[in-house]
């Protein structure tokens, strides 16, 4: 069963990371390129995202497309990639999700698979 | 004797058709209206031989009738009709699965209860509604959303591997121990109409000491759970009052029920794997086995709550500690502890009642007064106004 595991930060913390020296970055992906590693034969597919100040937001005014700048939740939290995991069941994703070495909350969700029947 | 013969059955039939139909949200749907019909015809034509039997035949011929409406059950129905069901075979573990299903971390603490009360202990819908004083509708959306989630997200239905065991215990001895003190506490006296939460939650607890005789904080959660049943009768005065514990005719104690919880708290015990419901619980037997309020063995119950709060520091456990330390080193010493805890517990009554009961004792009397009308105000318990007002008077 595939699930996506998303992965978010306060916008503070992603602020930091953005404003980081590129050699101390590097070093703090040490963690999470361990994860990736260890999660390998598990990982279907995912990507890191730009930060949030790269945000475009199409939104729709009685079906007319309106072009606006920024993210389209207006929160504490700040979505920084996503990956999509292949594993037996939700306890296999979360155990996955509770190892993720960043720190911020990780939302696991279920795919829709259209392939097979639903149990 | 309804209650008894449900809460036996229902959750040994929905394992078993779980385990038959590999379809949780079905199994338990079925289960669910076969104790429905169940409802109506055994109080009047009396509970069958074999009520188990009973209830998998009705559960089967619901199912015909669910399953001819839906051409892809086919294949399930043959699996219900042929020997695909059998309430007998490994059937601890299967009720163990059914268990750590329902109380799933990824469901919500409310759904969590309400699935275990119906799909684990048999109650209706109506019984769980009532217990909670809230709607049926509540709690059926509550239970269609949490087998939602397990069918949808692909919850596992299993027992959880010997790395998740711990956490995933605890999370079933919250569940049970949320349901006991919902039950303990609301009822003012016996409600014919409300089914006795807190006895459904004993029961439990002692399900899960059958299938998990090894684990000694199942063991102390039922002792506790039994300790408190025991002193269940002595709360209220007659006319429905809350009694204190110091104030408590003893003699109404259960008795039995106190030598049964303590022989389980020595079973834990052996174990030497001490954890919170056992300290809980051997803090209960402290004051069940003292023959008066005054013979209590205070020094014990503080030694008990200072090893409680190295585990799970809690500023209500600081307070009962305070509490026990009054009649060890006397008022101010115990004030000073009390007082200590104003910030995080402002909004607690308890907190205001005691410090009142203390502020009285080194006779400041009008800061008692302030003290109480501030608890008063913190708290809708009826039984507990009622006590406050007459402490005001």
């Amino acid at each position: 069963m595939k699930y996506v595991l998303l992965f978010t930060d306060s916008k503070d913390r992603a602020r930091q990371w953005d404003a980081m020296p590129e050699a101390q970055r590097q070093a703090a992906y040490g963690p999470i390129n361990d994860w990736f590693g260890k999660y390998s034969s598990k990982i279907t597919g995912g990507h890191e995202l730009q930060p949030e100040r790269t945000a475009t937001t199409v939104r729709f005014n009685n079906g007319k497309a309106v072009v606006t700048d920024g993210p389209f939740i207006e929160g504490k939290e700040t979505i920084g990639g996503y990956a999509e995991v292949t594993v037996a069941d939700l306890d296999e994703a979360i155990a996955m999700a509770k190892e993720w070495p960043t720190g911020g909350p990780v939302e696991v969700r279920p795919v829709i698979d259209r392939g097979e029947p639903q149990r | 004797m309804l209650t008894a013969v449900f809460r036996e059955e229902a959750g040994r039939l929905t394992a078993a058709l779980v385990r038959a139909l590999g379809d949780f949200d079905l199994a338990e749907e079925l289960v669910q209206e076969a104790l429905l019909e169940a409802v109506e015809h055994w109080p009047l034509e009396g509970i069958p031989q074999k009520p188990g039997a009973w209830l998998l035949t009705t559960a089967r011929r619901k199912a015909a009738d669910q399953f001819r409406r839906r051409a892809r059950y086919r294949e399930k129905l043959a699996q219900l009709e042929g020997d695909g069901v059998s309430l007998d075979t490994a059937e601890g573990d299967d009720r163990l699965r059914l268990i750590f299903t329902c109380c799933h971390p990824a469901l919500s603490r409310e759904a969590q209860v309400a699935l275990t009360l119906r799909a684990v202990a048999g109650l209706t819908t109506v019984e769980i509604a009532r217990a909670f004083i809230t709607s049926e509708a509540t709690i059926a959306q509550r239970i269609v959303r949490a087998k939602r989630k397990i069918v949808e997200a692909n919850i596992p239905y299993r027992v959880p591997a010997e790395r998740e065991m711990a956490e995933r215990l605890d999370e079933v001895l919250a569940v049970l121990y949320l349901m006991f003190n919902e039950g303990y506490l609301a009822t003012a006296g016996a409600q014919a109409s409300r089914r006795d939460l807190a006895e459904d939650a004993a029961w439990l607890a002692g399900l899960m000491v059958r299938l998990m005789p090894q684990e000694p904080e199942a063991l102390g959660l039922l002792a506790l759970m039994r300790l408190h049943l025991a002193r269940a009768d002595s709360r209220f005065d007659a006319s429905g009052g809350l009694m204190l514990l110091q104030d408590q005719d003893r003699g109404r104690w259960d008795r039995e029920r106190i030598a049964s919880g303590i022989s389980l708290l020595q079973r834990a015990a052996k174990w030497r794997r001490p954890g919170p419901y056992q300290l809980q619980a051997a803090i209960a037997a402290c004051h069940a086995e003292a023959r008066s309020w005054e013979e209590t063995d205070w020094r014990q119950i503080i030694l008990l709550y200072d090893a409680l709060m190295a585990l799970t520091p809690s500023p209500v456990a600081r307070l009962n500690r305070a509490i026990a330390r009054r009649y060890l080193d006397g008022a101010q010493a115990a004030l000073e502890d009390v007082e200590a805890l104003a910030a995080p517990l402002d909004n607690y009554y308890l907190f205001h009642a005691t410090r009142a009961e203390l502020l009285r004792d080194l006779g400041h009397d009008s800061d008692a007064r302030l003290a109480l009308i501030r608890a008063l105000s913190l708290t809708e318990n009826p039984a507990e106004r009622a006590l406050l007002e007459r402490r005001l008077a």
